[in-house]
Parts: C-alpha cells; structure tokens; sequence
C-alpha cells in the first residue's frame, strides 16, 4: 500500500488537530461536565443540551454558523480582527475551533457520567480530612474518574479525526493547513482518484476500529476491576 | 372519514395524476445554478405537468456518481470530458452534446474587482483568494492554467483557498472570508452577485476553453421527456437564457474581448 506525500501530510494534520482539540477540550470539558454532575441549578437542563447539540446538529449548520461567525462580517470575525489574530476561517486555528464545538459532547457527556458515578460520599470524607475542593478534585477525583477522563479523550480524538463537513465548510482544502484526512479522501475520489482513496480510507478504517475496539475491550473488564 | 377510507382516497388521488406526466432529475454542474434555473422554469410552462427536477454540484461527483448507478437521467458537465468519457463507457443513450463554453472572471464581494486585472491578486491587501479545487472541477482547472500561464501561480498559490465546486467557491467570496474568486460569469451576472463588487472578466486566451457537454444517461433510455429536454436545450428561448448568463453558444464565434 502507498501513501502519497500529501496524504501523509493530510494525516499528520488530522492527528495534530485531534490532539490540539482533545487538550483544549479535557480544561474546558472537565469544569463543565463537573458543573453539570454536581449542580441543582435548574439551568442545568438548558446547558446540558446546548452542549449535546453537536451531536444531533447537521455539521452543515455548525459550518454556516461558524463560516459567518468567524466572517470579517460576524461577531467573533470583527474580535479576532480586533485582537489581531485575523480572520479564523480557512486556517488550522478555525478548524481547531470549529471541532471544540463539534467534538464538545464527546469530552463532556462520558466525563460527567464519571464523575455522577463516584458520588457525594468520596468528597464529604475527603471534606473532613479538610482537602480544599480543589485538593479533592486532583486527589480523590481525577484518580476515581481515570477510566473516564480516558475514554472521554479517546473519543474526542476519534470523533474529531472523523469530522468532515465542518471542514469543507469553513477549511479551504489549503494542503497542510486544512486538507485533512476525511477532505483528502474526498478529493481523491472526485478526482476518480480511486487506489489512493482506497489507501486512505483503509487506514481510516483500521484507525477507527482499532479506538472502538480499545474503548470496548476494556470496558468490562474496569468494571469486573 | 375512516382511516381506510382515508387510503383509498390517497392511494386514489396519487394514480389520479394527468395520463402522459412525466419526472426526470437533472444532474447539472454548479456553474448552471441561475441558468438552469431559468430554463426549467420555461419549460414547465410549456410542458405542464411534467416535473424536472436539478440537482447541483461539481461535474467530478455527478461523473462518479453516475458510474455507480446514480439516478440521473440527464448530466450537464462543466467539462466535455466527464459525459464523453461515460459515453464511452456505454452509460449514455445520447450523443454527447456541447451545449456552451463557460467563462472565468475575477470577483469580489467587498472590493471593485472591475478596475482589477489578474495582476491584482499580488496586491498585499488580498490575503485570501477563492478558486474552485483544480484537481477536480473544471473551472478550477481553468482558474489555475490562467494564474500558471500569466506566471503567477507560484505567488498567489499560498493565499489560495479551495471550493468544491464553483458555487461552493462563489459562497466563501459572497460571504467576504476569501476577498476575490475566480468563478465562472454565469453565476458572477447573477443579480444577487453582481449587486456586490462586479466582475473582471478573464481573456480566454489565458486558458484552455470550457468546453461544456450534456448526456442523456444509460437508465433515461427510452424516457420521452429527457429526450424532450434535451432538445429543447437547443430552442430559441433555451438558448436566449444561456446568453443571457454569459454562456457562449457551441456554433457562436468563441471571439470575445
């Protein structure tokens, strides 16, 4: 099997975008999924569901939204100008925005149902041991909660390497900055391009099976552990 | 009425549709969006009943896709080469049929492109330009042999962004993130589009021609109306509407400033 350079280059891009996304998303997710695990606020409902959307929207809406938003004529276009970064759209640091958004339920959902999991008890002991909340979070929390700090990373990552329409939307399809993998693929295919697709898709392929089959082979066996 | 009263009168009601009404889709290259638009229209009213239905996208996909069967009874492709190469292939029921040779211009939505010439796109103040991707769609071929043949690929290929096809190219212009596109006239006279910035036209002697061709494919064989379609692509009103979108017509003079 032969990869070509710009399909090397296409995955190298996929792999550092995910990775980019999976950091910003564990400090961002983790504080919101811990909010949501632990609030009585009757907003909890409301947040809740803002953070789920990505998973029910079309990513063509995401991609409209953002493609306007990120615009020298949106809102976040005129504060990205303001700031000097310049407009997000079409560059590297657009698509890792754009995925925080797209791949924001996969961090925060299995993230929350770990922390709902280990309950009250845990933090009221560690309470009277006096840890500040803090101290309880990094001590009793993170070390109680690993499994799903890891399966939430993991899916990030996947999730955010099997984007696909919100990059055509707002990427460009700029080799090396936004051509990723899925758009790669794309292009080889319109481009009846079929053998180099077939390469690309086939690692894509093994990719993903070999995540999912990670995530569930040791699934049962943390809960027998 | 009860529920099964309420089937029958539907189930009624759907045979009941005129005896000779007839349905094709139309699978038509992005660049035709207005034109196609137009002559649809035209021929619904002198057809009524009949139903066409367009669908729109890049040239490349409608070619893959009809290989795998898709269900497309006529294809427009910005590019002769796509429905030449399925009729060879034996996916056609028709001759391959030139209907226009399409056109490349330089437009803005933000700034005047009349006033700019391909030179232009050097200028420090364009940071991002929109050309359909050339490794599969025609106009985006043709936007690169232009930029190549007047030596200025190489310094305007970092500020390049690529549509998918040249509607998709229009929109990241439209929408200011790319400050000029090449795309192709028939979609830049639009009067949505040409409201904005107006248009710079591309000497056609800067790249190979746009030569444009449609089919009728393998599975309309035999389907009146695609048949009834396809000739009226070479009507009188047909062809005032694809002059109208700055088309040059298969036997006009490809002669043009």
């Amino acid at each position: 099997m032969h990869l070509s350079d710009s399909d090397l280059q296409a995955i190298w891009l996929t792999i550092r975008l995910a990775s980019i996304v999976t950091l910003i998303l564990l400090l961002v997710g983790t504080p919101i999924a811990w909010w949501l695990a632990r609030t009585k606020a009757w907003w909890k409902g409301p947040i809740g569901a803002v953070v789920a959307l990505p998973l029910v929207l079309p990513p063509s809406v995401l991609g409209f939204y953002l493609l306007l938003g990120m615009g020298p004529n949106g809102p976040v276009g005129h504060l990205t100008e303001a700031l000097g970064i310049g407009l997000l759209p079409f560059t590297f640091w657009g698509l890792v925005v754009a995925s925080v958004f797209y791949s924001l339920p996969f961090m925060v959902q299995p993230l929350q149902s770990a922390f709902e999991s280990i309950g009250e008890r845990p933090l009221e002991v560690a309470a009277t041991l006096r840890a500040s909340p803090l101290d309880a979070f990094f001590t009793v929390v993170v070390p109680l909660a690993w499994p799903g700090f890891l399966s939430a990373s993991i899916l990030t990552f996947a999730h955010t390497v099997g984007e696909f329409g919100v990059v055509l939307m707002i990427g460009g399809n700029i080799p090396g900055e936004t051509r990723v993998a899925s758009v790669q693929i794309y292009d080889h295919v319109e481009a009846l391009e079929y053998m180099q697709a077939h390469n690309l898709s086939a690692v894509m392929l093994v990719f993903s099976f070999v995540v999912l089959l990670t995530i569930y082979v040791w699934r049962p066996a943390r809960r027998a552990a | 009425m009860r529920p099964l009263h309420i089937l029958f009168f539907l189930c009624a009601m759907s045979v009941a549709l005129p005896a000779n009404a007839e349905k094709i889709t139309v699978a038509a290259a992005a660049d035709l969006k207005f034109a196609m638009d137009e002559i649809v229209t035209s021929f619904k009213q002198e057809n009524v009943g009949d139903e066409v239905e367009v669908i729109y996208g890049s040239s490349g996909k409608f070619n893959t896709q009809i290989q795998q069967g898709a269900p497309y009874d006529l294809y427009f492709s910005a590019d002769i080469a796509f429905p030449r190469a399925l009729a060879k292939a034996g996916l056609a029921a028709s001759e391959v049929t030139p209907y226009a040779f399409g056109r490349i211009v330089l437009w803005s939505a933000t700034m005047d492109a009349t006033q700019m010439t391909l030179e232009s796109l050097l200028d420090a103040g364009i940071t991002r330009i929109a050309i359909a991707n050339p490794r599969h769609a025609p106009y985006g071929k043709r936007a690169e042999e232009a930029l190549r043949s007047s030596g200025l690929w190489e310094k305007v290929e970092p500020k390049l962004v690529y549509g998918e096809n040249i509607a998709h190219t229009a929109q990241f212009v439209q929408s200011g993130n790319a400050q000029v596109g090449i795309i192709a006239l028939a979609l830049a006279v639009n009067p949505g589009l040409a409201g904005k910035g107006g248009y710079w036209l591309i000497p056609d002697k800067l790249h190979e021609p746009l030569e444009q061709g449609f089919i009728i494919t393998k599975r309309a064989e035999g389907k009146p109306l695609a048949k009834r379609f396809s000739d009226y692509m070479s009507s009188k009103s047909a062809r005032a509407v694809m002059t109208k979108y700055g088309f040059v017509l298969p036997d006009e003079t490809l002669a043009q400033p």
